[in-house]
């Protein structure tokens, strides 16, 4: 039905209240793992680039069952509109009635939209090159409902939402961004032929959004086929729509393909806030604190806030620094290959910012 | 070279221990029956490929042909044919093609039907990499075990109300246990070092979490297999980047469907690759897992590989390694001299001229 398209206003996300002074205040949610390293790294190239950003630091202790943390985390981000995050972890030696705060963040904030952009780097040895995948995973419902039960002793039923709706509104995203960035093409990827009735509902939504956008080829492909495709010929995908699970799926292999989850970022849009973090949210418990882990990501990551914030200057300028490292000094760190550590690399970016004449403070 | 031995070894393993041995008492001294499913499509010139290899191989093997078209029993329930369940239940072991799933025939998918009708739980998939058959991917080794009865696909689906639907994935010890179990006698019985259980407890509590804690149970038992667990999206994450560190992969049905495409995928697609479906009561049912190609059906251009390894993964599991060894060298040496080679596999030569110098290279070998 698509009268109700027209009550859903697509906003241009407005940069967010939370700017005083010329300076804005974004959340700042350290997590688990690598997440608090890398986000140090984050402020400390936004303090020597002058970037007129402030962080409020909010913590989420994973090891707890009350939910006070991550309200804390979620009133804050409503307050400043924007947030930059590293994973929590979550615990499965708790309860089952412990939700995953990822997963509580994200749908209270109703950030929608996960969009993930996959680009071959070339500085980067991977088995496939010239890869550019456009990833746009609902983000809200589908298994990540955290609906459960067992009815019975030994039989636990978990419920996979779709909704007309949420169906409708991730489509009109893909759609949208696709035309915004000039693409052509958008694959829909489902299970339709055995969840006729969700997966089912979610192609037709897909479908009837298409038929506004007649500029824009539309396709589908099963999400089995689709992973087959993808480790043999990933250059004919141009931008993909999914629900939640494939989503996972489908960006988790993408960005194995461009080189791993140290170098993809992503971001996470609702229709009044907005969460940056790694592309693939991963804690990576085994290598935190041992200045190891890739900068990349996170940083990049942190360029597209700065992008949302509308500080295109500065972004563009921390991002030219890291593909310079990346692929002109070729400093890489040990997960694609390289020997560089993690401050190695900062230093590089830093030193790489200097040279080009901006302002930069003492490091 | 090193993956084709691996192979050879991994092949005569994987469905060698993997059942515990029906009663068989029409076994190896005479012929053993086989039921054989044709399929649609290109199923029955590959299948005519299959008997013509076995035929010049002189393998102890008599097919039964059978057709699963679902007919309406008493009760108005779809079931299969009783002259193919008849067959299946005396012979114990099938070879399948491919079958097509009618869209608005009326009637559930011929793979659903076979899977309820003799409790297919196991999906069996070795993925190797094929010497000759060049891929981004070089040594893969690893094997998906896939719980085929429950989980996502329960097909369960309501409209709870005008645009919200609800599908229920459904999670039971039982069927958990008995999937993580076969895993563990599975890597026990073909020397594999460690088994993986895929899941997403992180997000689905209490029904992944449910799986893992049956895994874990059950590892306790097998204190000789290695085991770990892993999210499905680092799974994902690290298989497209090197393939090499997984090797027993047990998971529930949904994930298992993706992960085994995404394997096949690794080492050439479905046209190459075998696949065995373990079910209760001793029945195993191998299977091309390829769709039936009805562009091409018909026409003598089809690849009989992928049915082929499954028939030989049939020939290892009824105990005739030589045979399965002897046809699968066969095979092998065809793909990587590249001289007939069909579409899919990179040349143009006809199915007919792919099987007949696979059958050259068998008596060759006699």
């Amino acid at each position: 039905n698509s009268l109700l398209l027209i009550t859903y206003k697509m906003p241009l996300l407005q940069p967010p209240p939370a700017k005083y002074g010329g300076r804005h205040t974004v959340t700042l949610i350290p997590g688990d793992g690598i997440g608090p390293e890398l986000l140090n790294h984050v402020r400390e190239v936004f303090r020597f680039s002058c970037v007129p950003v402030d962080f409020e630091v909010v913590h989420v202790n994973s090891a707890v069952e009350t939910e006070d943390d991550i309200n804390n985390a979620i009133t804050a981000i409503r307050r400043n509109g924007v947030a930059l995050k590293g994973n929590i972890e979550t615990k499965h030696t708790m309860a089952p009635s412990v939700k995953s705060r990822n997963n509580l963040l994200r749908t209270s904030l109703d950030l929608y939209a996960n969009v993930m952009h996959c680009q071959s780097l070339p500085g980067v040895q991977t088995r496939h090159k010239n890869i550019d995948i456009m990833i746009i995973r609902e983000n809200t419902e589908g298994e990540y409902s955290s609906l459960e039960h067992e009815s019975v002793s030994g039989v636990v039923e978990s419920l996979k939402i779709i909704t007309r709706n949420n169906s409708l509104r991730i489509a009109d995203y893909a759609f949208k961004l696709a035309r915004e960035k000039g693409r052509r093409r958008v694959t829909a990827v489902h299970k339709a032929n055995i969840m006729k009735l969700g997966d089912g509902l979610f192609l037709q939504c897909c479908r009837e959004v298409a038929s506004g956008y007649p500029d824009i080829t539309f396709d589908s492909m099963i999400v089995d086929n689709t992973t087959m495709q993808l480790v043999s010929k990933p250059q004919q995908f141009d931008v993909m729509v999914m629900p939640n699970l494939y989503g996972n799926v489908v960006s988790n292999v993408c960005a194995g393909l461009v080189g791993g989850p140290g170098l993809v970022p992503g971001a996470n849009y609702g229709h009044v806030y907005a969460v940056f973090e790694t592309a693939t949210r991963n804690t990576g418990k085994s290598i935190a604190n041992r200045n190891i882990a890739n900068p990349t990501a996170m940083l990049l990551a942190s360029c597209m806030m700065l992008d949302h914030l509308k500080l295109y200057d500065h972004a563009s300028s921390i991002r030219n620094a890291i593909l310079n490292t990346m692929n002109e000094t070729r400093l890489h760190t040990a997960d694609i290959g390289g020997q560089g550590t993690t401050s190695e690399v900062v230093q590089t970016i830093m030193r790489f910012i200097q040279s080009k004449g901006q302002l930069t403070s003492e490091y | 070279m090193a993956a084709g031995s691996a192979w050879r070894s991994m092949l005569s393993q994987v469905v060698g221990g993997a059942v515990r041995r029906p009663a068989l008492s029409s076994f190896s001294r005479g012929m053993q029956t086989v039921t054989l499913i044709p399929g649609d499509g290109i199923g029955p010139e590959i299948s005519s490929a299959v008997m013509k290899i076995f035929e010049t191989a002189k393998a102890p093997i008599r097919w039964e042909e059978r057709n699963v078209t679902a007919i309406k029993g008493p009760g108005g329930r779809w079931m299969i044919p009783p002259d193919a369940k008849e067959s299946m239940d005396k012979s114990k072991i099938g070879l399948k093609g491919p079958l097509k799933t009618p869209i608005a025939a009326g009637h559930p998918s011929m793979n659903l039907l076979l899977r309820k009708t003799f409790d297919l739980y196991a999906n069996v998939r070795p993925c190797i990499s094929i010497e000759g058959y060049k891929t981004p991917y070089t040594d893969v080794n690893l094997v998906t075990i896939r719980e085929n009865t429950e989980g996502e696909y329960s097909g369960i689906e309501h409209v709870i109300v005008d645009g919200v639907v609800q599908s229920i994935k459904l999670i039971t010890e039982d069927a958990s246990r008995r999937i993580a179990e076969y895993a563990f006698e599975y890597a026990r019985n073909n020397q594999r070092n460690s088994v993986t259980a895929v899941h997403k407890a992180n997000i689905m509590r209490m029904s992944d979490g449910l799986f893992l804690r049956k895994c874990r149970e059950v590892a306790e038992n097998y204190k000789d297999i290695k085991f770990t667990e892993m999210y499905l999206d680092t799974v994902c994450l690290n298989m497209v980047q090197d393939p090499t560190q997984f090797d027993v992969l047990v998971m529930p049905n949904l994930y298992g469907d993706i992960l085994s495409d995404l394997c096949a995928g690794l080492i050439g697609g479905l046209g190459v690759t075998p696949s065995g479906n373990i079910g209760a009561n001793g029945v195993a049912i191998f299977e091309s897992v390829h769709g039936t190609a009805p562009d091409i059906a018909g026409l003598d251009l089809a690849n009989p590989t992928a049915l082929l390894l499954s028939a030989v993964m049939m020939l290892r599991h009824m105990g005739l390694h030589d045979y399965g060894n002897k046809i699968q060298t066969a095979c092998f040496d065809t793909i990587r001299d590249k001289k007939v080679l069909t579409k899919d596999l990179g040349g143009n030569s006809k199915c007919s001229e792919f099987t007949a110098d696979i059958c050259r290279r068998i008596q060759d070998l006699d």
